[in-house]
């Protein structure tokens, strides 16, 4: 099971939060999850995540570039952070 | 709270909707020995405009969890750079109004210096890579907060 959540204008823009995916019994890493997210769920998604400023955590870690993932993982995409 | 061990200062963190008591958080950076000769303290207020807009509430989300342990790494490290005794943030979520508090960051050592320098260094830390979002909203209108390319400047300096 891969847990991905969606935050801030990226949430809005996807019209959700959450969602979970059975894990695939090939494995499966970051880029990979991204692209069949955008297949399955059309060019507004690919528009979306696309963009160069949106930021990947891996069990709520930032990760830069591509990343293997394991069952079990949370993965979150969101846009540039804003607090303070 | 025990006795100030410098290579390890007590840390906490708390992401909270509720409002907060500066001076009760103040008191709760000192631990009655009178090791402390310096508390540097900074709190963040919601303005009522922000670059040429108007702000009526300013919606505060976040990563439950990476939030948190993201600015308990940012105390980490500054109490790697820094000799302290204790670190402390509070930040807000949910509906903030103009004028109400936001961010309170407070730093114990036993010289100035360092709770200067620590203090700062953790608020521009925050900034820029604890995993907050704001949303303003005036009227009808609403409107995410873009980062500022000054804020990147400032903890890059670090």
């Amino acid at each position: 099971m891969l847990n991905v959540l969606f935050f801030a204008r990226v949430r809005e823009q996807l019209g959700r939060a959450s969602l979970e995916l059975s894990w695939p019994e090939e494995g499966l890493d970051l880029d990979t999850l991204q692209e069949q997210l955008c297949c399955e769920h059309g060019d507004g998604w690919r528009e979306v995540l696309a963009q160069d400023n949106i930021i990947r955590a891996v069990n709520q870690v930032v990760v830069a570039g591509n990343t293997d993932l394991h069952d079990g993982d949370e993965v979150a995409f969101f846009p540039p952070v804003t607090g303070g | 709270m025990t006795t100030g061990d410098l290579s390890q200062p007590a840390i906490t963190v708390s992401v909270q909707e509720a409002d907060f008591d500066i001076a009760r958080l103040q008191s709760s950076l000192l631990a009655g020995l009178a090791e402390e000769g310096a508390v540097a303290t900074f709190t963040g207020y919601v303005r009522r405009d922000n670059e040429d807009r108007q702000v009526g509430v300013l919606e505060l989300e976040h990563y439950p969890g990476m939030t948190e342990s993201s600015i308990t790494d940012i105390l980490r490290q500054a109490a790697a750079r820094w000799p302290l005794l204790r670190a402390s943030v509070v930040h807000r979520v949910g509906r903030l109004l103009p004028g109400e508090q936001i961010v309170w960051v407070g730093v114990a050592s036993k010289h100035r210096e360092a709770a200067f320098s620590a203090c700062e260094f953790v608020m521009d830390y925050l900034k820029t890579q604890a995993p907050f979002w704001k949303k303003e909203r005036a009227g009808d209108s609403e409107h995410w907060v873009a980062p500022r390319e000054s804020d990147n400047k400032r903890a890059d300096r670090w």
